[in-house]
């Protein structure tokens, strides 16, 4: 699976294109598009059409070990494999029917990336009331990926994010009031008030952790992969990060180990564009992160973050391929973050038309629309927005009411520390 | 003299030393579009341009490496790091490069550089965003560690460090410091390195305190002259080279001193300083030599608990009390 990424990104590269018209020389292909519908041909380019496909190129499965081979098969099933680029960054608004059938899955989407919306508006008032302090990184624009995530994940998986977690600590099953209380410093938050916002940490839904210094998660994921390759406990582990992230060593490094020893791993970059004030124009000499896979053996893939029926599609077809064997890919979403990079951010450096254009794209916009289409009622989601209010209210009144983080904890968790 | 923030001062110092001398130039992130995370180098990109003013993205290791390289062949960089915390994935570069290179060469080849930006903890920040990073990096023979505390040494200290050969130099600025107001010396004025700063004249006890610090010393001193205990604050201004002679010189008029730092305080320059005193000073002490630094702890997030573990002045009063054998 590997190699044949590899090599296939060696034979198409000058032929690639991607729908935002680059003229760079890549590999990567785009999954998740075809979100809501079976297998497709590619209608684009035909080379395009067939040169990306992963699942159908050497060596043959003849060549290699029994085990891999039957789980490439399955890969090979997996749909979605293997798509064109331009041809597949069609919306995933698919057939009124089929989505209907995807009815109950889509309200749970939605509630809970409404729940994070909610979530991160309050905690940015809390902020302006002095309540939470230190950083404050939002999440909002980027629920889609968390939330997509997520939902192709088994409980028992790994997932890693930076310090702009609290989205998707919720999206794996925080509870809303163990990450108020956490941003309020107090006892009962998820990381007992010594992590906040930037040190979630969920050990019972297998979030482990965020992470303060640009990168330094991404070696750690290539590290649980590496247990569950060791102890073949047939588990994946997601490890998300920013574009920014991709110019760090820790991205490299891990890169390059995880797809030297096909590890289980799924890396994510969270292409939201800009890194602090940075456009990535600035920071990257590529046009799509995705091209930093081939050189490590993995493949590339591009997915548009804004929809989480295709964040959904694209990392359940990776992840599949991760858990069967296939080894690492490099999965970058484009998204968007609504705010500025913390919350002591302006974010002046972007245009207002610039960000209006992206907020056409809201993920909850766009998942209405999916919901619309499969069916449900603008009552129905009134209905949930309510009962979400009601969840991050109770939240702020925990974290109100909860005891301030403990001495003990503090103190018992570091091995003989100097006497105060 | 002007009175300037302290922010202020080093964009100062780097405007004039980049308008002196060409081969200076500003490296890091957000340091020209954003003008600076912090707001440093407010006005270089316009005027100095993209060639002298230069955004790297997130390669901490990787454009340290670029600066020793280019101050290896004659250009002078001075590299900022959006904060020290993030220095550490820069650690090998700093001290398996630039900190050797001079001497490894046998003299052969200068490290002209200056890595600099803010030490220490903001408010809040967590446990790998609150570093103090002065005890770690003066471990390291061929590195000069600087560490002003007024706008006045931050600027004059600048202007050394980016005019100094043939070492590399740590400048440790303060987050909670660059708001502060202060007369600052001219173009011309240069502050040497190795030279300690009386800040406040006493006879009682030697309080030695540096970087933010030095703010925490002068408020516990003004505390306990209420009771007539008198403090001679002093800053060392650079940890290397320190300025021992000053130091020794106070604590042989007060007999009694207090060290008061924010970095870790297993070993350091705070252990650092006991010894030379202990050994240079020993018959002058009449109480044992006491440190106040961060306690020795990952930082937590809590503000109530994050207060126990950073030097507060009470912790500092405290010891002042404790090395006059003070009631409090
Ligand atoms: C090694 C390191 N350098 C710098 C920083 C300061 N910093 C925090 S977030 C950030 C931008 C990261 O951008 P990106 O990776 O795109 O993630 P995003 O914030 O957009 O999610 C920077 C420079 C840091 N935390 N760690
Ligand atoms: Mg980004």
């Amino acid at each position: 699976m590997v190699e044949r990424a590899q090599t296939n990104a060696a034979k198409r590269a000058p032929a690639r294109k991607t729908s935002g018209g680059s003229k760079a020389a890549g590999s990567a292909r785009v999954l998740g598009a075809s979100a809501g519908k079976k297998s497709t041909k590619g209608k684009g380019d035909k080379a395009q059409a067939k040169a990306p496909d992963a699942a159908s190129a050497k060596p043959s499965d003849a060549q290699r070990k029994p085990k891999e081979a039957a789980e490439a098969k399955a890969t090979k099933r997996s749909k979605g494999a293997g798509e064109p680029s331009a041809a597949k960054r069609k919306k995933a608004t698919g057939s009124r029917g089929k989505l209907a059938g995807r009815r109950d899955e889509l309200l749970g989407y939605f509630r809970k990336m409404y729940e994070i919306r909610r979530f991160e508006e309050e905690s940015a008032r809390g902020y302006a009331q002095g309540k939470i302090g230190g950083f404050l990184h939002l999440y909002i624009g980027q629920e889609a990926v968390g939330v997509g995530i997520s939902a192709a994940l088994e409980q028992e998986d790994y997932l890693f994010q930076s310090y702009r977690d609290h989205g998707v600590a919720l999206a794996r099953g925080m509870s809303a009031n163990a990450a108020m209380a956490e941003l309020y410093g107090k006892d009962t938050g998820c990381s007992r008030g010594l992590g906040g916002s930037m040190h979630f940490f969920d050990v019972a839904n297998n979030f482990l952790g965020g992470y303060g210094i640009v990168g330094g998660q991404i070696p750690l994921a290539a590290g649980t992969a590496f247990k569950s390759k060791y102890t073949q406990d047939g588990r994946v582990t997601v490890c998300l990060f920013g574009d920014g992230a991709t110019n760090i060593a820790g991205f490299h490094e891990a890169l390059s180990l995880a797809g030297l020893w096909k590890l289980p791993v799924i890396f994510v970059c969270e292409n939201n564009e800009y890194s602090m004030g940075t456009p990535m124009h600035r920071t990257s000499p590529v046009k799509d992160i995705a091209d930093k896979g081939p050189g490590y053996g993995m493949e590339g893939v591009i997915c548009e973050g804004h929809d989480v029926l295709q964040v959904k599609a694209c990392m359940a077809e990776v992840v599949e391929r991760a858990r069967t064997g296939g080894g690492p890919t490099l999965v970058e979403m484009k998204t968007y973050r609504f705010r500025g990079h913390s919350i002591s951010d302006p974010a002046k450096y972007r245009t207002d038309e610039e960000v209006k254009t992206r907020k056409a794209q809201d993920p909850l916009v766009v998942c209405r629309k999916h919901l619309a289409a499969a069916g449900v009622s603008d009552e129905e989601l009134a209905a949930i927005e309510e009962e979400i209010e009601a969840v991050v209210q109770a939240a702020v009144a925990f974290a109100e009411d909860s005891e301030p983080a403990k001495v003990e904890v503090m103190e018992n968790a570091v091995y003989a520390p100097l006497e105060a | 003299m002007a009175v300037q923030t302290y922010r202020d001062a080093l964009r100062d110092a780097m405007y004039e030393e980049m308008e002196r001398d060409e081969r200076v130039f500003l490296m890091g992130e957000e340091v020209g579009h954003y003008q600076g995370a912090y707001k440093v180098s407010q006005g270089l990109l316009e005027r100095f341009g993209e060639r002298r003013v230069v955004d790297a993205p997130i390669a901490e290791g990787g454009f340290a490496g670029v600066g020793i390289g280019a101050a290896m062949v004659g250009l002078k960089p001075i590299i900022e790091f959006m904060t020290w915390n993030f220095s550490f994935v820069a650690f090998d570069q700093i001290v398996s490069n630039a900190s050797k290179i001079f001497q490894m060469s046998g003299g052969a080849i200068p490290v002209p550089v200056v890595f600099r930006g803010p030490n220490g903890a903001a408010r809040q920040v967590a446990a790998q965003h609150s570093h103090s990073v002065d005890g770690l990096y003066a471990h390291f023979p061929g590195l000069q560690v600087v560490i002003p505390s007024t706008p006045a040494d931050a600027k004059g200290l600048l202007k050394t460090a980016i005019r100094d050969e043939p070492n590399p130099v740590i400048f440790l600025e303060g987050e909670t410091l660059y708001g502060l107001k202060g007369e600052v010396g001219g173009a011309d004025d240069l502050i040497p390195f190795g030279k300690a700063r009386i800040g406040r004249e006493g006879s009682d006890v030697t309080v030695i305190a540096w970087g933010r610090c030095y703010y925490e010393a002068l408020s516990a001193a003004e505390a306990v002259a209420e009771r007539g205990i008198e403090c001679e604050v002093i800053d060392p201004r650079t940890l290397r080279p320190l300025d021992i002679d000053a130091l020794v010189t106070s604590v042989e008029k007060t007999h009694r001193c207090v060290i008061v730092h924010e970095h870790l305080p297993y070993g350091g320059v705070g252990a650092e300083i006991v010894d030379q005193i202990q050994r240079f000073a020993f018959d002058a002490l009449d109480a044992p030599i006491i440190r106040v630094g961060s306690r020795d702890l990952p930082m937590p997030y809590a503000s109530n608990l994050e207060s126990l573990v950073l030097p507060t002045v009470e912790r500092v009063v405290e010891a002042i009390e404790a090395v006059t054998y003070a009631e409090s």
